[in-house]
């Protein structure tokens, strides 16, 4: 007997292995993910637009072509989902906001646009926290999305529509926008590898923009192989981009591969102090502490050598970002004006175009969207500059000299990466932090600085505390991303071995509703 | 560090083109104040002769070939406005006097 494997439960390296010996087709796979999201998201909520027809399509031609016995990537067939925040052609993109509802992209995203070309099949957009501000994407203008491990908790945020999809398996894996860590922290309290890249190694063309000095596309998946595989696909150099940088990606899965064959030896790992370390400070959670310290005695068990890294200022980076983030967002989102795209609310005539503006912004933007722009006017505004937004960006450089600091390895000091906790806290529950900002922006304490520094920093699952994934995170030096794969597929691997399973086998059964 | 009142937020939201509710005043006053009060930690930072990132990439200028290359279509860029007219936006008045 040969039962066909559930192929929404596959990792994408195995689904490629099927697709191109011609075990499955393109069509069956995608069929078998909108079934999925047919049966299961009116639940989980991952999706804010599905076109189960265009998907089929996509597939089709793949299939025609693989039969006809055109060469193609080794992607062909693979479906994948988009965060809302990157435009795409023709398929409506919200950026999870009411003031951009029923727009329809002219032009892709450089990210879509080389997903389309690897020959990729765009399951849908995900959704995601309006203009990816928060941690929950309860600040989506749509939908409630909720925790495949328990509907009752948050998916994490931004990029919540991305994890929930594919943790809940409704897509073999997912492109989200990080920040201040709305890979990391999603991938991290859903059992998933999400990985930031170095800022300006992925294109941020057709990104709707949140904090242009921040933000950046990566990959999150349910392997640190199929991370690596999928940022291949989206990365390097791009014209379109005024920040892109001009050098080719590392060997992405390369790494993976070398790191999941378990050594570390010689590797030098440093354990942020402040963050989950020795001097943390509060708010980190006893369970989330414990599955850190045993990831961190398995990479010591696998040679690598374990010290601990002060970086003081790390403890400023969310006073800092919660100031640059804004700041940037405020004159970001002045393009929401409704004239060129979008909502225009009041043009009857009895208002001026000013006006129609501040009505069309009110009812368009959401609360967190107002009270960051709000925050971000008065950080940039005269008098207030210097000591907000001015001191803000001279933090920022202290932050990138600690880390330029701690990957120092001239004089046979330093380390290799440094490594912390993803969040400090697993998954909370939906509705427990909406209403207190401060609350909601601690979800992010350990992912901010490698934002701050425009480092590349991964997110890989190390157990689960009270039943909830756990991530621990490793950032590295600027475009030398290929060391956090290596470093979390070695520990992916370990656990693995040692479990006899992998982390998201333990899912718990859904209850289709 | 200076605190946020309802009269700066109000302020601050007409420089923003928010028409924000009285409700909203309110809400945000208090939660901004509390915001800013965190985020001002940042003046505990020692930053003499520091100086500022705006961004993380050593670029300075970036060209490009000055070459002339399609624009998006007209009609496809109209199409996502909420007002067109003549192929253009239309937008609403912009001066006081009767036209």
């Amino acid at each position: 007997m040969s039962t066909s494997p559930d192929l929404t439960a596959l990792d994408v390296n195995a689904l490629t292995a099927l697709l191109s010996a011609g075990e499955v087709s393109a069509v069956e796979v995608t069929r078998a993910h909108l079934d999925r999201i047919a049966a299961d998201d009116a639940t989980l909520g991952a999706y804010l637009h599905v076109d189960g027809n265009a998907a089929l399509a996509a597939a089709a031609a793949v299939d025609e072509a693989r039969a006809g016995g055109a060469a193609l990537g080794p992607l062909a067939g693979v479906p994948v989902a988009l965060k809302d925040v990157v435009v795409t052609e023709g398929v409506p993109t919200t950026s999870g906001s009411k003031i951009l509802e029923g727009w329809r992209p002219p032009y892709d995203a450089t990210v879509a646009e080389r997903l389309k070309s690897a020959g990729t099949v765009l399951l849908g957009k995900t959704n995601m926290d309006e203009f990816a501000m928060g941690s929950s994407t309860e600040n989506s203008a749509y939908r409630v999305t909720r925790n495949p491990w328990d509907p009752d908790r948050i998916p994490g945020g931004s990029s919540g529509g991305s994890s929930a999809a594919v943790a809940g398996h409704l897509a073999p894996w997912a492109i989200g926008t990080d920040t201040g860590g709305s890979i990391r922290q999603p991938a991290a309290v859903t059992g998933l590898v999400g990985h930031k890249p170095t800022y300006g190694s992925v294109s941020r063309y057709g990104l709707i923009a949140f904090s242009s000095s921040l933000d950046q596309a990566g990959p999150m998946a349910r392997t640190v192989l199929d991370a690596a595989v999928l940022h291949e696909a989206i990365g390097g150099y791009d014209r379109r981009d005024s920040t892109s940088i001009d050098v080719p990606l590392p060997r992405l899965a390369d790494a993976a591969r070398a790191g999941a064959t378990g050594d570390l030896a010689g590797l030098r790992i440093g354990v942020v102090t402040e963050l989950g370390g020795e001097g943390h400070s509060d708010g980190y959670e006893p369970g989330v502490l414990a599955r850190f310290g045993e990831a961190l005695e398995v990479l010591a068990g696998l040679g690598a050598e374990i010290v601990p890294v002060s970086c003081p200022t790390f403890d400023l980076a969310l006073a800092a970002y919660y100031l640059i983030a804004p700041s940037e967002a405020s004159s970001n989102l002045a393009r929401f004006d409704g004239v060129r795209f979008g909502l225009r609310v009041g043009d009857d005539g009895s208002h001026d175009l000013d006006e129609v503006m501040a009505l069309t912004r009110e009812q368009g933007f959401g609360p967190e969207v107002k009270r960051r722009i709000i925050l971000g006017t008065y950080a940039l505004s005269s008098g207030y500059y210097e000591a907000y937004y001015g001191q803000a960006q001279k933090v920022r450089t202290l932050i990138s000299r600690e880390f330029a600091a701690a990957f120092d390895r001239t004089d046979g000091a330093g380390v290799d990466v440094l490594v912390s906790p993803t969040t400090p806290t697993v998954a909370f529950p939906i509705g427990s932090r909406v209403d207190d900002p401060i609350a909601m922006y601690a979800a992010d304490l350990c992912t901010l600085p490698a934002s701050l520094a425009g480092v590349p920093a991964i997110s890989v699952p190390c157990g689960l505390s009270e039943g909830l994934p756990v991530g621990l995170q490793v950032m590295a030096p600027g475009l030398a991303d290929d060391r956090c794969y290596r470093v979390a597929a070695a520990l992916e691997a370990a656990q693995d071995a040692a479990r006899g399973h992998r982390l998201l086998d333990e899912l718990p059964a859904r209850t289709t509703a | 560090m200076s605190s946020l009142s309802r009269t700066d937020v109000e302020h601050l939201a007409r420089l923003a083109r928010l028409a924000v509710t009285d409700e909203e005043l309110d809400l945000f006053a208090g939660q901004l104040d509390v915001v800013l009060t965190a985020v001002a930690r940042v003046g505990e930072a020692p930053v003499a002769d520091v100086p500022p990132t705006s961004h993380v990439v050593p670029l300075t200028n970036v060209f490009r070939p000055d070459e002339v290359t399609p624009s998006l279509p007209r009609d496809a860029v109209l199409a996502g406005a909420p007002a067109a007219e003549d192929d253009r936006f239309r937008v609403p008045r912009i001066l006081q006097e009767e036209a």
